[in-house]
């Protein structure tokens, strides 16, 4: 996409490198506690659950349903104008944590609440590759 | 510190808004100090007599230091000085933090002045990507929401999940909007249907353009002292009888409930410290940066039942003469809307309806109000209850 360098690309931190990498090779990576087994979005140095530092990565299945959504009809700025009208939406994630993203290759009149979804990537640059979502076909 | 500490401990002696909407004559930072000239002016006193500063930041003419940017400018030298870095609840936590301040004797006089200039200081784009950096940088801004489709989340959860209509949203803003009419200073003042706002344009599904807030320049300013001098000034004072936060995430896309907010306990703290509940409050000012935001902070608040609240604005009663007027000044659908400083105008009409100045939109014989402000998007709430006598 010509304008994607314009739009507002994430810059990996420490903590989230790891994460982003993943994106990269388009693999969806949460991570899990390996004291309470939970899972969390998004990366941190502790367990939200229960404080423990002892996390690891592990790749998710990259499904999930739709939490809640909302179709933009205008544009947060020039660099997504192309794009309008365009589905942000909260993703449940099918191993628990609840993620931002887009929901895309579909009439966003179609988009409902509840709604399976399966995660793909848009490569915005050699780096950044960020994870979208899609109608999971049954 | 007990939870009823602050219980009539501290009032609001000075309660001043500049003009509101365009105000292209002014920037952020002299509107912060027309505020506080304002606000002084209605108090009776002069700025050497004030000894603690409170500020929020400007978007449009932002300071890293901003109460001491606000301090040096007024020249005065306090001994306390904080700004907020953002609007919505912080502005009424900051407030909460002068009130324990001045309770424990660090400060006698508070002056609280916040002021921007989203409308004429800010390009349009400019004034959208600044707000909707609220957003976690890696996490959400990327995909591209803008504060209304934030706002349209929440929106979306509760009409799926309590049935609340686009009508019901509807009927927050034509409420506002009725109110709006009465008050000569707000920005928008003519009269709107529920066929109007569903027939505006559709920001963010299902937000209509007359589901969001306006875009303004403005500011307003409070004097806060203790209980103890509040009888020395000009109006009747405002006691505070009750305040309480509740923080319940940063970005949405973490929070524990979309339906429910922290509004829960930041209510609930508040009405403890009062000892008082729902039922006594004859005014509320309740921050409407989107109409969903209200149904959810009157359920949250305890003024009515889980996904209720609907069907109570739509029955009429948060008009003038429904049992809980809110919003009396136009909200800041319609009132005005000038971004950090928002919650302002919501706490300066609770005084004004105290003093029973309010005009032809005064609720009669009000005795005690509820202000409620959130920020980020339903992240950080504070709510105040006020009352016309310390006792409540």
């Amino acid at each position: 996409m010509t304008e994607a360098p314009l739009k507002h690309f994430p810059r990996p931190t420490p903590e989230t490198e790891v994460y982003w990498e993943g994106c990269r090779k388009h693999e969806l990576l949460l991570q899990r506690c390996t004291q309470c087994s939970e899972f969390q979005f998004y990366p941190r140095i502790i367990c939200t659950h229960c404080a423990s530092e002892d996390l690891e990565w592990v790749k998710g299945s990259g499904r999930g349903q739709v939490l809640t959504f909302s179709i933009v009809r205008r544009a947060v700025s020039e660099a997504y104008a192309a794009d309008v009208p365009y589905v942000v939406a909260l993703i449940q994630l099918d191993e628990g944590p609840t993620m931002m993203s887009n929901i895309v290759q579909c009439d966003p009149e179609t988009v409902k609440i509840g709604s399976p979804v399966q995660v793909i990537f848009e490569d915005w640059s050699e780096e950044i590759s960020v994870p979208q979502f899609r109608p999971l076909q049954e | 510190m007990a939870m009823d500490s602050l219980r009539g401990k501290v009032a609001i002696v000075g309660a001043a808004d500049t003009e509101v909407g365009k105000v292209p004559q002014c920037g952020a930072t002299a509107l912060c100090v027309d505020a506080a000239r304002r606000a002084l002016d209605d108090a009776g006193i002069t700025k050497d007599q004030v000894d603690g500063l409170v500020t929020c930041n400007s978007m449009a003419e932002p300071h890293m230091y901003h109460a001491e940017a606000i301090a040096e400018y007024l020249q005065i030298f306090p001994r306390f000085c904080v700004s907020a870095t953002a609007g919505g609840g912080t502005t009424f936590s900051v407030l909460h933090h002068a009130a324990m301040a001045i309770e424990n004797g660090v400060c006698d006089t508070v002056l609280i002045s916040m002021a921007d200039s989203l409308r004429t200081g800010l390009s349009r784009e400019q004034a959208m990507v600044l707000q909707s950096s609220t957003g976690h940088p890696q996490f959400e801004i990327p995909y591209g929401a803008t504060v209304p489709a934030y706002y349209a989340l929440i929106a979306q959860a509760h009409m799926d999940t309590y049935g609340t209509t686009p009508e019901q949203l509807a009927a927050v803003a034509v409420s506002a909007r009725k109110h709006a009419a009465l008050n000569a200073n707000a920005q928008m003042r003519e009269i709107i249907s529920v066929d109007d706002v569903l027939g505006s344009r559709m920001i963010a599904d299902p937000l209509h353009l007359l589901d969001c807030s306006l875009v303004s320049d403005g500011g307003a300013a409070v004097i806060m002292t203790s209980a103890e001098r509040a009888s020395d000034f000009p109006h009747h004072p405002v006691y505070v009888l009750g305040v309480g936060e509740g923080h319940g995430h940063e970005h949405i896309s973490q929070a524990r409930s979309l339906t429910t907010s922290a509004a829960v306990e930041s209510g609930r703290r508040a009405f403890k410290m009062a000892g008082l509940a729902p039922a006594d409050i004859d005014v509320a000012e309740i921050y409407d940066c989107f109409t969903p935001v209200v149904l959810i902070e009157l359920e949250d608040l305890g003024f009515c039942k889980k996904g209720e609240a609907g069907a109570f604005v739509e029955a009429g009663e948060t008009a003038l003469d429904g049992s809980l007027p809110m919003n009396t000044h136009g909200g800041l659908l319609s009132h005005c809307h000038p971004g950090n400083p928002g919650s302002m105008f919501a706490l300066t009409e609770a005084v004004t309806q105290l003093r029973h100045d309010a005009g032809a939109r005064q609720v009669e014989n009000a005795e005690v109000a509820l202000a409620h402000a959130q920020g980020g998007i339903m992240s950080s709430h504070a709510t105040l209850i006020l009352g016309r006598e310390r006792d409540g």
